[in-house]
């Protein structure tokens, strides 16, 4: 038992368990969770043959070192990164969107990611974690989740069950295209602000500060300007959801942000943008683009419908 | 009962039910919140009650606007008579190593600390909501003599159990957390527990909350 697993040489920066989120507790604090990149997440399980929604170790600019022991096993990993892996005699370059199989004593080093955030390594077996309201995700600011709500740590060890014996080579033909317009849906407080400020909102670049991670995403450029107020009474937020404090430079709520806030909400990504933008590093200059209700949605239909679309090629 | 609904985006409901603050509009927040909640619809990923708003957040490959709005509308909400209220004492130590904004709040509010401990302990206070971080209450009403701003400056971490105060709310950091509120003790209480995946906690929306005062030989023995 427990004798395939990966031993961790270097953990990287922000390296998590993380699987589908967990729904129905925001009323009492806790956010979604989850994948930041729904697409790239659900593609890494399906090239190791796993169900979608099985949980898997994202990580963030820099990746983990793992020394692996055990049985063969397959592992995949997506988005845009540089791996390498290290056999006894050999180093192979690795590619994202491919298995690869590891043997006994191999040696993965996710180097890092190519001008994006987030990268996904799944496993053709079953990350040993405990599950808290039916999901794995690591929520560190609550220490909720798999590895008792914590990044994964330097001499750690990850165990993985159930391996699957039928291991055969997977691969997809796919490029992580990058947006820079951000397409948004105005927001319940969007006549709070001043003409000028709704005009350089939807007109001018703004650039993502390094104040982001996976609670938020922190925007400077021009201010936008409060003729209202600067607060609102507290009220429930979702990922999305931008809200312009005070010193007028926005914010975007992402997967791990606090459930409640007081700041006007001048507007929302839509859903089918959301993968690409918290993609977005910290530099980058984003601009928004305004659609209506009826357009989100198709554009979410579409974009759903490219995602099943990828995950039935493998 | 609900004023006013809109889309949140392309996937919830805000559900506009007034704009004060008050029991009366947030009882009616709690009671669709509880309404909804017990009818299990598919598709709903998740209900924000706050003050006087709820949101309703759905999943978008399940659901749309139109159709959850039209649930919504249509829904028959629990009566007064059947909303479920706890009543939860939670005791707090107010030695000076824990009441951190004491000196602040005397200062701003021009009254002794044992005045402000007079009008805080032992009065009952309603549970608007709870969030922002996991299991943290929003308690109202307090005293006008009570009513503070926050900190200018907000603190990078303010300890996990500490009791503050802002306006006419008081609140206790479920979590060591930044934060900008009059910290005026700590409670030894566990107020969210996230092994008990059923009640993880220990305060709800609709309650009614009591604080007692406990000395620091108290606060040491319930930690143990």
């Amino acid at each position: 038992m427990n004798k395939n697993y990966f031993e961790i040489k270097r953990a990287g920066i922000n390296t998590t368990f993380q699987d589908q989120g967990r729904g129905n507790l925001y009323h009492i604090g806790i956010p979604f969770s989850g994948a930041m990149d729904n697409r790239n997440f659900q593609i890494s399980n399906k090239l190791v043959g796993n169900e979608v929604n099985f949980p898997i170790i994202e990580f963030a600019y820099q990746g983990p070192l793992l020394k692996y022991f055990g049985e063969n096993i397959n592992f995949a990993i997506t988005g845009d990164v540089k791996f390498i892996i290290r056999k006894k005699n050999d180093n192979i370059e690795g590619n994202c969107y491919q298995s690869f199989t590891l043997e006994n004593g191999d040696e993965l080093n996710i180097i890092s990611t190519n001008k994006s955030v987030y990268g996904y390594l799944a496993v053709s077996g079953e990350f040993d974690v405990n599950y808290q309201w039916s999901s794995c995700s690591v929520n560190t600011k609550a220490n909720i989740g798999a590895n008792n709500g914590k990044k994964i740590e330097d001499g750690q060890k990850i165990y993985i069950l159930n391996i699957n014996k039928n291991l055969s080579d997977k691969k997809l033909n796919y490029i992580n295209t990058k947006i820079e317009n951000i397409r948004v849906i105005q927001g319940t407080n969007f006549d709070y602000f001043s003409d000028e400020g709704k005009k350089i909102f939807f007109e001018k670049e703004f650039v993502i500060s390094k104040l982001s991670d996976r609670m938020g995403m922190r925007l400077e450029g021009p201010k936008i300007e409060n003729i209202v107020d600067t607060n609102i009474k507290s009220e429930g937020l979702l990922k999305g959801v931008i809200q312009v404090p005070a010193d007028g430079n926005p914010i975007i709520m992402l997967s791990d942000h606090g459930t409640i806030g007081g700041y006007p909400k001048i507007g929302v990504v839509i859903s089918a943008d959301y993968d690409k933008l918290v993609q977005l590093t910290p530099g980058s200059k984003i601009k928004f683009k305004k659609v209506e209700l009826a357009d989100a949605e198709i554009l979410f239909k579409l974009y759903d419908l490219e995602t099943q679309n990828l995950i039935s090629q493998i | 009962m609900i004023k006013n609904i809109s889309n949140l985006g392309d996937a919830a409901l805000y559900c506009d039910f007034g704009s004060e603050v008050n029991k009366e509009i947030n009882s009616k927040v709690i009671r669709y919140f509880k309404s909804i909640q017990k009818e299990n619809i598919d598709g709903i990923n998740n209900l924000t009650p706050s003050y006087n708003k709820l949101i309703i957040s759905f999943d978008l490959r399940k659901k749309n606007f139109q159709t959850i709005k039209k649930l919504i509308e249509n829904l028959n909400i629990t009566n007064d008579d059947e909303l479920e209220t706890n009543r939860i004492k939670i005791p707090v130590c107010c030695d000076e190593n824990f009441s951190l904004d004491i000196k602040r709040l005397e200062e701003k509010l021009q009254i002794t600390r044992d005045k402000i401990y007079e009008k805080f302990f032992g009065k009952e206070f309603f549970c608007y909501m709870t969030g922002f971080i996991a299991g943290m209450p929003f308690l109202g009403d307090l005293e006008n003599e009570l009513q503070a701003k926050r900190l200018e400056t907000p603190r990078v971490k303010v300890p996990k159990g500490s009791v503050g105060l802002t306006e006419q709310f008081a609140n206790v950091y479920t979590f060591e957390s930044p934060g900008g509120w009059n910290i005026i003790g700590n409670t030894p209480q566990v107020i969210f527990d996230s092994t008990n995946e059923n009640n993880p906690n220990l305060i709800n929306p609709g309650d009614v909350v009591t604080f007692e005062q406990i000395t620091k030989e108290q606060y040491y023995n319930n930690n143990e």
